[in-house]
């Protein structure tokens, strides 16, 4: 016997449709049972199960100086990602950030945070983030209790939740010895903790931070991806901005990455490594460079009288490289392997963007 | 804002309470700043404008100097006190960008001013009240009538709360916080009739003088305190009434804009 969901009439189209990518409809045949409202609770329980935690559309800022921060962003994050956000200084990640956050107003576009949106649906749509943002802006004068106190009394959330809540956040972050000690007087790395703390304390959905490991020893930065990944295995959508690849690379699930105000790659990890992750490798060659061949898919460049780098690309295999070089006749005397980190290949990658007249389409 | 009933009512009311606890909390917890400055200076407007000068200057409007000056100088201290605390520490927020906690938070804006008008009108209040005992030992004062006393003063505290707040939100720098103060809030006081009834200036000053809101708020209260007033009460309500409406609707048209927060 099958089950076979259908489409009850008080369901819309959309609706309907979200239930099929996460349901299997099938057509149903004889003998089967007709399950006519069971998709129902897979569209209205979960809600947060379906509807894209976070949905950026057609975002444009310009701010009041006239500098253009951001065109024409279209995002989506769906629900338990890991989303990396990243790209050089003034690419306009904070800004994205702070139009989630309603701390820039965006000159156009709109904003859902599983699908509510932020202007017209505000409660819901704020009670959903929570944000680390990229610069220290705590009272200078109060506790590390009180700060995330308050911030749980701006939520809404009644005094006894609160303070239970923030002795689990502080203690879970290590804040909990400095609980009364004010947060002028606490090192970086605790006032990073205690950001985090507070943007947990009214547990949102989405956790969103802006760089939050700058300016953290090594030790710090990987317990803290730890406590996002945990956070992340227990249901939290997690958006984060950063420049370090290898932070992107250990932690996230997808990237966008944004040059100039604009998404210019928005895919998921493995794609990006196997489109960054390339090898070179020096060869020294028996004959002159002058007679080394152009290669159809390896891209070479001369460094030397009898050397050559070649790219090799994470798709690609050296043995294809070395058939291509026999069939050339070109003797390979000596290989190294030129380490390369993946740092300079993005930096490349942007370059490359930044030489190109014109705008990219995608 | 479709509707004036919240959407989430305790929620908003627990952001409301938090809010104000926190801006009571500021001012009690510096009050060698807050509350004993006013309490020195205005002491010795009394020793000195009071007893030392008043008891040569004679009656004004048939009280003794010192009762007709005592219900301006408690204003005086509501006035600058609300007005100062709701600038100084809504410019803090906006300074320490603490602000952020808010914005970022669900909290209405209404919210928002209530919370911040709530701490200058009970700085405001508060700093009332010391002055008004510290006065009571230098002035036999019987206040005539309660409810506009209180009505006054309460009011005027809210006024200059908003003021506050205005300020605030268009303030850039530090220094933005005390121009208003100092160049239109003083004199405006100063010359509001706290030390002589504007019967005694020539017939133009006079008629100068009714174009100072604060001169309404004083002889209000000296009203509420005396029994004695230059100017009719109706129109010192109608007045104070009305730029609080004026004021509030500014500041949440301000705050909706985002003026000054969010860039
Ligand atoms: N408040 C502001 N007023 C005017 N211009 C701004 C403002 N904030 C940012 N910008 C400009 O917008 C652009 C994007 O800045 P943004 O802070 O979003 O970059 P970012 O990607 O976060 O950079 P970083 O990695 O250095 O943090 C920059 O050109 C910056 O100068
Ligand atoms: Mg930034």
């Amino acid at each position: 016997m099958r089950e076979v969901y259908a489409r009850p009439r008080n369901v819309s189209n959309t609706t309907a449709r979200l239930a099929r990518d996460h349901r299997p409809c099938i057509e149903p045949a004889q003998g089967d049972t007709f399950i006519a409202f069971d998709c129902r609770p897979a569209v209205l329980d979960p809600v947060h199960a379906i509807m894209n935690a976070l949905s950026l559309r057609q975002l444009n800022k310009t701010y009041a100086g006239g500098v253009t921060a951001l065109q024409d962003i279209d995002l989506e994050v769906p629900p338990g990602d890991f989303f990396g956000l990243l790209g050089p200084n003034g690419a306009g990640k904070t800004t994205i950030i702070g139009i989630i956050a309603s701390l820039v107003r965006p000159t156009s576009g709109r904003v859902e945070v599983f699908g509510h949106d932020i202007l017209t649906d505000a409660w819901q749509a704020k009670s959903n983030i929570g944000l680390v943002p990229q610069e220290f802006n705590f009272n200078q004068f109060e506790t590390v209790s009180q700060i995330v106190l308050n911030q749980a009394g701006y939520y809404g959330i009644d005094r006894r939740t609160a303070l239970e809540r923030a002795e689990r956040y502080l203690r879970e972050l290590d804040l909990w010895g400095k609980r009364d000690a004010n947060s002028r007087e606490l090192s970086g790395g605790m006032k990073r903790r205690l950001m985090i703390a507070r943007a947990l304390i009214h547990e949102p959905q989405v956790l969103i931070l802006d760089e939050p490991t700058a300016g953290v020893d090594i030790e710090l930065r990987r317990s803290m991806w730890d406590f996002l990944r945990g956070m992340n295995e227990r249901g939290t959508t997690i958006i984060l901005t950063t420049h370090y690849l290898e932070e992107a690379e250990s932690l996230c699930r997808n990237i966008g990455i944004i040059d100039g105000g604009r998404i210019i790659e928005n895919t998921d990890m493995r794609s990006l490594l196997a489109k960054l992750k390339s090898q070179s490798f020096i060869l020294d060659i028996a004959g002159s460079v002058s007679d080394f061949p152009t290669l159809s898919e390896f891209h070479a460049v001369p460094v030397g009288e009898r050397t050559m780098e070649v790219e090799v690309y994470g798709d690609q295999t050296l043995s294809h490289l070395f058939a291509q070089l026999n069939a050339a006749g070109v003797d390979v005397t000596s290989m190294k392997n030129k380490s390369n980190r993946l740092e300079e290949l993005f930096v490349r990658m942007l370059d490359n963007r930044a030489q190109k007249t014109t705008p990219r389409t995608r | 804002m479709a509707s004036l009933y919240p959407a989430y009512p305790r929620q908003t009311f627990i952001a409301l309470r938090t809010l104000v606890w926190k801006e009571t909390h500021r001012y009690l917890r510096i009050w060698v700043q807050t509350l004993v400055p006013p309490a020195i200076t205005m002491s010795l407007y009394f020793i000195i404008f009071g007893s030392l000068i008043g008891s040569r200057v004679g009656p004004m409007d048939g009280y003794s100097f010192m009762e007709f000056i005592a219900p301006g100088i408690i204003m005086i201290a509501v006035i600058t006190n609300s007005y100062t605390n709701v600038v100084s520490s809504f410019f803090g927020a906006k300074f320490q960008r603490h602000i952020e906690e808010l914005l970022v938070s669900p909290t209405p804006n209404y919210v928002i001013l209530a919370g911040y008008i709530a701490g200058g009108v009970g700085r405001g209040l508060f700093t009332g009240l010391i002055v008004t005992i510290i006065a009571s030992f230098f002035a036999d004062l019987r206040i005539h009538s309660i409810p506009i006393t209180v009505s006054v003063v309460f009011l005027t505290a809210v006024l200059f709360s908003l003021g506050g707040f205005i300020n605030g939100v268009f303030a850039k720098k530090f220094d933005d916080i005390a121009i208003v103060p100092t160049f239109i809030l003083t004199p405006l006081t100063y010359l509001g009739g706290v030390f002589y009834s504007i019967s005694l200036l020539p017939e133009f000053w006079q008629k100068l003088s009714l174009a100072n809101p604060i001169l309404y708020m004083v002889n209000a209260f000296r009203y509420g305190i005396l029994g004695s007033s230059d100017i009719p009460l109706g129109i010192a309500y109608t007045l104070i009434i009305g730029f609080i409406t004026a004021g509030t609707l500014l500041s949440l048209w301000l705050l909706n804009r985002g003026t000054g927060l969010r860039s």
